[in-house]
């Protein structure tokens, strides 16, 4: 386990800065450039949804390594307005602000584990790990 | 500042410049200082004090000389701490040898008088702030002036690189995007693409995206967008450069860009670009004919 470094996200530059953050722990990690395209634009639909929606919070990045193996863990917080059916936002096509509707279920496919915790009108807390294979 | 006070601190101005040194280098320890050599550092402090001296000299506040130091210092690269942090020791040291000369001090010629007492150690730090902090003030805002003015020159840089249109050749447009897509230079794209092709009269654009990083949802929309909206205006839309990990991204994220067509290489993009416009590419064979016969009568020359 190594220590966690965080991106804080206000403006939408902001957005690029995770995601720079987040390719350099994934090189470091030992990712290919798949992998790494996959995470940063993971971490790049994680950033802009607390942007858009949230309007500020934070990603947390990790290099997890175990005797087993290797990951980067990215998690999103944010104490935002929450999201009030889950099963609803993990579909394809569903968006409240005119998007595509592809970014969380897209997140979840683009990484291995995907986790996600929301209150209504607390906040959103999405946890993903990505495996190193 | 009060004439009894500038008088002191004038006399003694040997006496409070190595006060402020000694203190001054006991901060100077961070990866900065370490980077820039002793004598520099040692040169530097001095024309600091000496700046803040003459200022003193001058009358209340030093902003000529101050200013050209703080200029300088921009230019340089020093950061904004240098300034702020030998004016607070500066301030510190003042009060410091104030207090410690307060004996000294004569007030025959002065409108107030004070006698040692809790009274006049408030007076002495409000005349020495009253002094030093519009010169604090002073640097902050010549600071970030400068930081504000790289700033915002280097968002006019940006915008004129944002959103580029080559009219290539007659009813063919490529518009190479290059960099991070936010919301605004979307915006840039599909304004300068549908006057480009209104403008060039173009039938075929090709948008190139090998420049850009990551193509996630938001990205893949605009780009979408704008490939309708060029749809819309009776022109084709080609996207290209479409690198073998961008592919996967975009599958995995379930973006449907099967609309309009797309080529891996702006090579590719514009060969079919031209099979669209009823074009090919043609080599010129009779030239290389020629060049050949030349070589060969030159050889034949050569023989002869």
């Amino acid at each position: 386990m190594s220590d966690q470094s965080c991106v804080y996200i206000k403006k939408e530059w902001d957005i690029v800065a995770a995601r720079q953050m987040g390719r350099d722990i994934a090189t470091k990690v030992g990712f290919g450039t798949v992998d790494q395209a996959r995470i940063a634009t993971a971490i790049s639909e994680l950033a802009r949804n607390i942007y858009l929606y949230a309007g500020s919070g934070k990603i947390c990045f990790e290099a997890i390594e175990t005797v087993q193996k290797k990951g980067i863990n990215i998690k999103a917080i944010d104490e935002g307005p929450g999201i009030s059916d889950l099963a609803q936002v993990m579909e394809d096509g569903f968006s409240t602000s005119g998007g595509l509707g592809a970014g969380l279920p897209g997140v979840k496919r683009l990484m291995d584990e995907f986790d996600i915790v929301s209150k209504s009108g607390e906040g959103t807390t999405i946890e993903s790990t990505k495996w190193l294979r | 500042m009060e004439k009894v006070l500038k008088d002191l601190v004038l006399t003694n101005s040997d006496e409070i410049v190595r006060m402020w040194m000694e203190q001054v280098k006991k901060n100077q320890q961070g990866e900065f200082y370490q980077s820039i050599s002793e004598e520099m550092l040692e040169n530097t402090n001095r024309e600091f004090v000496n700046v803040i001296f003459e200022g003193i000299k001058k009358g209340e506040i030093a902003k000529t000389p101050l200013d050209e130091f703080a200029e300088r210092l921009i230019n340089l690269g020093w950061p904004l701490t240098y300034l702020t942090d030998g004016m607070q020791v500066f301030r510190r040291s003042l009060v410091k040898f104030i207090i410690q000369k307060w004996d000294d001090l004569d007030f025959s010629q002065a409108e107030h008088v004070y006698e040692l007492g809790d009274e006049y150690f408030s007076w002495v730090l409000e005349k020495v702030d009253e002094w030093v902090d519009p010169l604090i003030n002073e640097l902050v805002s010549e600071y970030s002036g400068s930081w504000e003015n790289i700033v915002s020159l280097q968002r006019v840089a940006l915008q004129e690189l944002s959103a580029p249109l080559i009219p290539v050749m007659d009813n063919i447009t490529i518009m190479p995007l290059i960099g991070t897509i936010d919301t605004e230079r979307a915006k840039m794209v599909m304004e300068s693409l549908l006057d480009g092709v209104i403008k060039h009269n173009a039938e075929v654009v090709l948008i190139d995206i090998t420049g850009v990083p990551v193509v996630d949802t938001m990205v893949a929309h605009h780009i979408i967008q704008a490939a309708e909206a060029v749809r819309l205006i009776g022109a084709r839309c080609i996207l290209v450069g479409i690198r073998p990990e961008i592919a996967q991204t975009i599958v995995n994220l379930g973006i449907d860009l099967g609309k309009f067509p797309t080529k891996s290489s702006l090579r590719k993009g514009f060969q079919t670009a031209l099979e669209l416009t009823n074009r090919e590419i043609v080599e010129n064979q009779n030239q290389e004919y020629e060049i050949e016969n030349l070589i060969d009568s030159l050889d034949r020359s050569d023989n002869e």
